[in-house]
C-alpha cells in the first residue's frame, strides 16, 4: 500500500532535493524574518506590520551546537515502542543571513561524533515517521559534503 | 549599596519591602500522593513559622499544579479550601518555572497596594514519571507541542545545547560540570527538604548514563514531588506581630525578554531573527537579573548567597555569569576556585539546588525563597553561611517568564 507524503507540519518547508528548503516569512514593513513562520503580525515591536510575505531559508549554516536523545522522548513523538530505540541527533544551526539558529534533526546516520561546533550543515529532505496511510516528511540538517 | 543603606531597611530601590513572616516546606521526593497534601503541609509549616493563625489570612495566593492539558489545578482555591474555606481573596497564577516567583511578585503587589496586610502563598506539585511532556491532543499551534512532535525535543535536549555550546566556546569539560553535581550533592546531604542526601562524586556523574549529549543523568535535574509556602505581609503588619527585623522581599522581577531574543529558549525550535534589529545588550537571562538588582538598588557585589535554577549542571556556570558574579565564559573557573562553595564569597545553591530536589515545578521558585529566608536567619545548621545578608533567586519559566527575587535582612 503506497502511502502519501505529507509534511509533518505544512509551510513550514518545501521543494525536492536540492531546491528542498525551510520556509519563514519576511515582514515587508521592516524585512523582520520568521521562523517558525509569523502569517499574521510582525514580531518586531517597532514594527507590527501585518504585511509578511513567504521567504524560503537559507540552505547552508553553521553548527551552533548538538545533542542527541538517547532515551524515546514522550508523544506527540511518534516511535515504535515495539522496536528498541535508536538514539537521533539534534543540531542547532546559526544561519548568517538570517541572523537566526534554527534547530532540527540530524540526517539519519548522523552522531554526535561526526559533529563539531562552528561545521558547514545543508538542510535536506527527511522522514520523521509512517504508519499506514502516511509517511509525515521533516528538514534534516547534514554535514556538507556526506553523501545522502 | 553598602550596609548602612541595607540596614536602613526599606529605601535601596523603587519599592518598599515586606516582610518573610514564615516559610515551610513539604520534602521533595516522590511520595506516591497528591499535591493537595504536599500544599497544605507546606502552607501549615509556613503558618507555625510566621505564628499567624490560617483564619487571619486575608489573601492567598497559588501557583498552580498542570495536569491534563491546563493550569487544571487552579491552586489557591483548591489550597484555601483544604485549609478550611475562610473567605480570603484568592488568586493563581501560572507561568511554568517561574510560577513561584510569579505567585510571589501577586502577594507582594497586594501588600505594597494597601490590598491586604497578610498572605499565604503555596506551591505544590506530584510530578510526572520520567520527561515532562505536553498535554495530549494535536495541538499544531502550541509551540510544546511542536517541540516534542517534530523533533522529540526534550527539555535534556536544550540542556545538551547549552552544555556543548560553552564546551565549544569557553573550553569548559565534563569534569567541571560534574563539579557542580559534587557541590550542590554535599550541600544536599545536609538539607531535610531535600530528595537526595547523599554525597556525588565526580567519578558516579562521569559512570551515569548520558540523557542528552554531553550530559550524564546526574547533570540533569529529576522531577519531584514537594511543596513550598511563605506568609508575607505588610511591614506595619510584622511589627504589630512583633517581628522588628523580619528578612525582607525587596524586589521581584518577572521581566519578559526583549525582542530579538537571541538565545534557544524552551520550548521554540528557532531563536528570533536578529536582521530588522540588534539583539539587546544583554540576554534575556542577564536582563531578569539586572531588573532584580535594579529594583533593589543593589549590585552583585552586595550578595551573600544565590538560589539558581541548576536545571543542568551547566546551566548554573551560566547562572553565574548573567548575575554578573563572573565575566562570560569564566563560571567554572569561579566553580573551581570554590567562589560558589561554602566559605566561598558567594555561595551557590545553598539548598543543595535543583541538583539534590529535582525540580516541582510551582514549587520551586517559593522554596528557593524559602532557603535564602532560612540562610538570612541564620537558622540553616550545618550549611548555614555566616553573616548572610543579601540573597537573589534566579529562573527562568518556559514561554520567555523571568523570574528573580531579592531577599534582605
Ligand atoms: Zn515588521
Amino acid at each position: 500500500m503506497s502511502r502519501t507524503r505529507t509534511p509533518v507540519v505544512p509551510r513550514w518547508f518545501a521543494g525536492e532535493g536540492e531546491a528542498f528548503r525551510l520556509l519563514g516569512t519576511r515582514c515587508t514593513a521592516c524585512g523582520a524574518v520568521f521562523f517558525p513562520r509569523e502569517d499574521v503580525l510582525c514580531r518586531n515591536p517597532g514594527c507590527q506590520s501585518t504585511g509578511l510575505s513567504e521567504v524560503p531559508l537559507s540552505p547552508r549554516g553553521r553548527v551552533w551546537s548538538y545533542t542527541d536523545g538517547r532515551y524515546r522522548p514522550p508523544a506527540p513523538y511518534v516511535s515504535d515502542p515495539e522496536l528498541p530505540w535508536r538514539p537521533y541527533t539534534l543540531i542547532a544551526v546559526e544561519l548568517a543571513a538570517e541572523r537566526m539558529v534554527v534547530l532540527g534533526q540530524g540526517a539519519p546516520g548522523v552522531t554526535v561524533a561526526d559533529l563539531e561546533v562552528g561545521m558547514e550543515v545543508e538542510v535536506v529532505p527527511g522522514v520523521l515517521s509512517e504508519d499506514a496511510e502516511t509517511t509525515w516528511t521533516t528538514w534534516h540538517w547534514r554535514p556538507v559534503g556526506v553523501a545522502a | 549599596m553598602d550596609d548602612v543603606a541595607l540596614a536602613t531597611g526599606g529605601g535601596g530601590g523603587v519599592t518598599d519591602d515586606v516582610a518573610v513572616l514564615g516559610a515551610g516546606m513539604h520534602p521533595w521526593g516522590k511520595w506516591g500522593r497528591g499535591f493537595v497534601e504536599y500544599g497544605t503541609v507546606a502552607a501549615r509549616a509556613a503558618l507555625a513559622d510566621a505564628g499567624v493563625d490560617w483564619r487571619d489570612i486575608t489573601s492567598v495566593v497559588g501557583a498552580d499544579t498542570v495536569r491534563g492539558g491546563y493550569p487544571g489545578y487552579v491552586a489557591g482555591a483548591t489550597f484555601a479550601k483544604a485549609l478550611g474555606w475562610q473567605g480570603a481573596r484568592v488568586s493563581s497564577v501560572y507561568a511554568a518555572c517561574a510560577s513561584g516567583a510569579q505567585a510571589i511578585g501577586t502577594a507582594r503587589a497586594q501588600l505594597l497596594a494597601g490590598l491586604t496586610d497578610v498572605v499565604l502563598v503555596v506551591g505544590a506539585d506530584a510530578a510526572p514519571k520520567g520527561f515532562f511532556r505536553p498535554a495530549g491532543g494535536e495541538r499544531p499551534d502550541d509551540p510544546d507541542w511542536l517541540r516534542f512532535r517534530v523533533l522529540g525535543a526534550t527539555n535534556p535536549t536544550y540542556f545538551g545545547l547549552y552544555a556543548r555550546r560553552r564546551m565549544a566556546v569557553h573550553g569548559e569539560t565534563l569534569e567541571d560540570f560534574a563539579q557542580v553535581k559534587v557541590k550542590n550533592a554535599a550541600l544536599g546531604a545536609l538539607n531535610p527538604h531535600a530528595r537526595y542526601r547523599r554525597a556525588v562524586t565526580a567519578g558516579e556523574v562521569a559512570a551515569s548514563a548520558v540523557v542528552a549529549d554531553p550530559l550524564r543523568l546526574l547533570d540533569i535535574c529529576a522531577t519531584s514531588d514537594g511543596a513550598a509556602a511563605l506568609v508575607l505581609s505588610t511591614l506595619e503588619f510584622a511589627r504589630r506581630h512583633g517581628a522588628s527585623t523580619p528578612v525582607r522581599i525587596r524586589a521581584v522581577a518577572t521581566v519578559t525578554p526583549t525582542y530579538p531574543n537571541t538565545a534557544l529558549d524552551l520550548p521554540d525550535i528557532a531563536t528570533d531573527s536578529a536582521t530588522a534589529v540588534p539583539p539587546a545588550e544583554h540576554t534575556f537571562r542577564e536582563s531578569v537579573a539586572r531588573a532584580a538588582y535594579e529594583e533593589a538598588g543593589i549590585a552583585p557585589h552586595d550578595l551573600s548567597v544565590a538560589e539558581v535554577y541548576d536545571l543542568s549542571t551547566a546551566l548554573e556556570l551560566q547562572w553565574y555569569e548573567d548575575l554578573g558574579l563572573c565575566g562570560a565564559g569564566e563560571g567554572a573557573k569561579l566553580l573551581r576556585e570554590g567562589t560558589t562553595a561554602p566559605g566561598g564569597r558567594i555561595p551557590v545553591n545553598t539548598s543543595g539546588g535543583l541538583a539534590s530536589f529535582g525540580e516541582a515545578v510551582p514549587a520551586q521558585a517559593i522554596a528557593q525563597v524559602c532557603e535564602l529566608t532560612w540562610q538570612l536567619r541564620g537558622t540553616t545548621g550545618a550549611r548555614q553561611i555566616d553573616g548572610a545578608r543579601v540573597g537573589i533567586t534566579a529562573n527562568q519559566g518556559l514561554f520567555g517568564h523571568g523570574s528573580s527575587v531579592v531577599v534582605v535582612r
